[in-house]
């Protein structure tokens, strides 16, 4: 049994969000709380921009809710960057006590899930889960210069400009209800342009783990959300659960597909991926959904791959990660 | 004519090195490579040169004719200075090539931040 | 958990049935003509070069330096990794490619200072094939060397 279930009933008092111009561009640009317009965001490095982007989803969260960092107890939050310099480098400036969390892309089902530890324990009253990812800083970490001419395959993803924000305490109108933390699983899979097809086993074993813990077949989620396995991972995702004889048909959306419109953002590829793609969607689309009434409860599998540079160029395959986290809203039973 | 041939022949390089990605799935690093050891392969037998003859520039300017001008630079030195210029003769004839990139990447570096 | 190689061998095949196919007769034919232009522009210069009195030869080598200096200007504007996105192997086999090569992580690593940062990372992808370039030239070359050099030299 390695499902969390609080009790307590912790639940998400605010939020807010910084999206990047592509993200902008995107079907959900409307409703970010702010919108750069160029990825420097008056920044002399994508590393300062994506501090930049986070520290701003920061305050404008506590602004909102007309807070100082001493009314928050605590600060989860994680981003792609080694050594987590946008997490610690922006908190230097917000001054909060911070854990780092890395999940790669996972991060934010995994920060959500100790910030909901955190609070249904009664250490927090008030914790701050935070993502951020920057589209040029990853891939000048993970790939290539960003002005060098590749051409990449239709199933590579882009990673997403942006940062989230998302405040954990009790009382408020989405309740997060239960967290099922993910195993790490590796299919052997190489390939560093198909993420989706590496992470999507590790999305399968996370909810079948939670549907057995719970109890619980699919059909008591209105939807069930993936992080970012995009196009390629998103089929291979339902087809692995079929072989199970669990069908997510209709009910299965993924995070990466929803924050671009691939019809007309070619360049995206197969889809969004990165730590501040499930933020901004689950900000942007999933609790207004749940706030909406649009869904009542609905299961959150962020995945993430966690190999880096080094382990690729040493011929290791991908390690990959899907935490759940289960958000309810408030008057559900 | 001469443009025509340069045309093609460029042309149907950069669609072997196209091969190379699209059916084995190499990453462009790896193919950039092989195409530069095969340039100085075929160089070395002899074999470039008469495509060099045939098509100019449509040889030359993909990289493969990086790795023939190389072996082709080793190849004149030798014959002029006998076995030093097996170590000297590759890097002195395309030394402009390299130079220029050296100082234009500079200058680029110092004139242009990298776009979005 | 990790699969076992077998295991994983059967996954692979699977994942790769899910993957788009690639559209090969699209990229073959947009790396032909971005290649063919590239190297037909190469050619004017080539031409001009044998005008003005340089051995065919010779004039490979100013026409490199020249296409270098129009990749590196290209990069620098930003234009080098969109034409290379659509051209694949066609922008990125020409000597303009080379130059991007060197161009892109200069610009990129210029945060990271002159030294440690440009200094360091300008060969980063050009480092392999100018090492393999070279290492193949030696090793041909002293074949060739062996071979036919004791003759003719």
């Amino acid at each position: 049994m390695t499902t969390f279930r609080f009790e307590s009933r912790p639940s998400l008092l605010s939020m807010a969000t910084v999206a990047g111009p592509d993200e902008a561009k995107g079907p959900l640009g409307e409703k970010f709380d702010q919108v750069v317009p160029d990825l420097w965001v008056g920044q002399k490095s994508w590393e300062q921009a994506e501090q930049e982007l986070l520290a701003r989803a920061g305050q404008t969260l506590l602004v909102k809710e007309n807070l100082t960092a001493a009314d928050v107890d605590l600060m989860v939050g994680g981003d792609l960057l080694d050594q987590l310099v946008t997490t610690h480098f922006a908190s230097r400036t917000l001054d909060i006590p911070t854990f780092g969390m890395f999940s790669a892309c996972a991060t934010l089902t995994a920060s959500l899930a100790v910030a909901a530890m955190a609070v249904d324990a009664g250490y927090g009253q008030k914790v701050l889960v935070t993502v951020a990812s920057h589209h040029h800083a990853a891939e000048r970490q993970y790939r290539y210069p960003v002005e060098l001419g590749i051409q990449k395959p239709a199933t590579a993803q882009w990673t997403a400009t942006g940062a989230a924000a998302f405040l954990i305490g009790k009382g408020g109108p989405v309740v997060v209800r239960e967290a099922t933390p993910g195993r790490v699983v590796d299919y052997g899979v190489k390939d560093p342009f198909d993420m989706g097809g590496a992470m999507a086993p590790a999305a399968r074993d996370t909810l079948l783990r939670h549907l057995q813990d719970t109890g619980r077949t699919v059909k008591d989620y209105d939807a069930i959300f993936t992080g970012d396995l995009a196009a390629v991972g998103s089929t291979l995702f339902r087809d692995l659960l079929k072989e199970e004889g669990v069908q997510v048909e209709g009910i299965h959306h993924d995070c990466g597909l929803i924050l671009y419109d691939r019809s007309s953002q070619k360049a995206v590829q197969a889809g969004g991926s990165g730590a501040a793609c499930s933020g901004l969607v689950t900000a942007a689309h999933i609790i207004p959904g749940l706030l909406s009434g649009e869904w009542r409860r609905v299961l959150l599998l962020a995945t993430g791959a966690l190999h880096s540079p080094t382990t690729y160029r040493q011929g290791e395959s991908i390690p990959c990660i899907a935490h759940g986290v289960v958000l309810e809203r408030a008057e559900a039973p | 004519m001469t443009y025509l041939l340069a045309f093609l022949v460029g042309g149907l390089l950069c669609v072997a090195a196209q091969a190379a990605v699209d059916f084995l799935r190499w990453p462009p690093a790896y193919v950039m490579v092989l195409f530069v050891v095969l340039g100085a392969v075929l160089g070395g037998m002899g074999l470039y040169e008469p495509l060099v003859r045939f098509a100019g520039a449509g040889a030359t300017v993909p990289l493969t004719g990086f790795g023939y001008s190389l072996v082709q630079g080793v190849k004149q030195e030798a014959v002029r200075t006998g076995w030093i210029g097996i170590f000297t003769g590759g890097l002195t004839a395309t030394s402009m090539g390299v130079t220029v990139a050296v100082a234009a990447a500079s200058l680029v570096a110092l004139l242009f931040p990298p776009r979005d | 958990m990790k699969l076992s190689p077998e295991a994983a061998q059967t996954y692979d095949q699977k994942r790769l049935a899910h993957h788009p196919p690639v559209p090969v007769a699209r990229h073959f034919w947009r790396a032909f003509w971005v290649g063919g232009l590239i190297s037909t522009v190469g050619q004017f210069f080539l031409s001009y070069f044998e005008k003005k009195g340089l051995m065919p030869d010779q004039a490979a080598i100013p026409t490199a330096a020249v296409l270098v200096v129009l990749g590196a200007l290209l990069t620098g504007l930003g234009l080098y990794d969109r034409i290379a996105s659509y051209g694949g192997m066609g922008a990125a086999l020409p000597i303009t490619g080379f130059a991007n090569s060197m161009v892109a992580p200069a610009m990129e690593f210029r945060r990271d200072g002159w030294v440690m940062g440009v200094g360091a990372r300008l060969f980063q992808v050009a480092g392999p094939v100018f090492v393999f370039g070279t290492l193949a030239s030696l090793f041909v070359g002293s074949l060739w060397y062996l071979f036919y050099g004791g003759f003719t030299g």
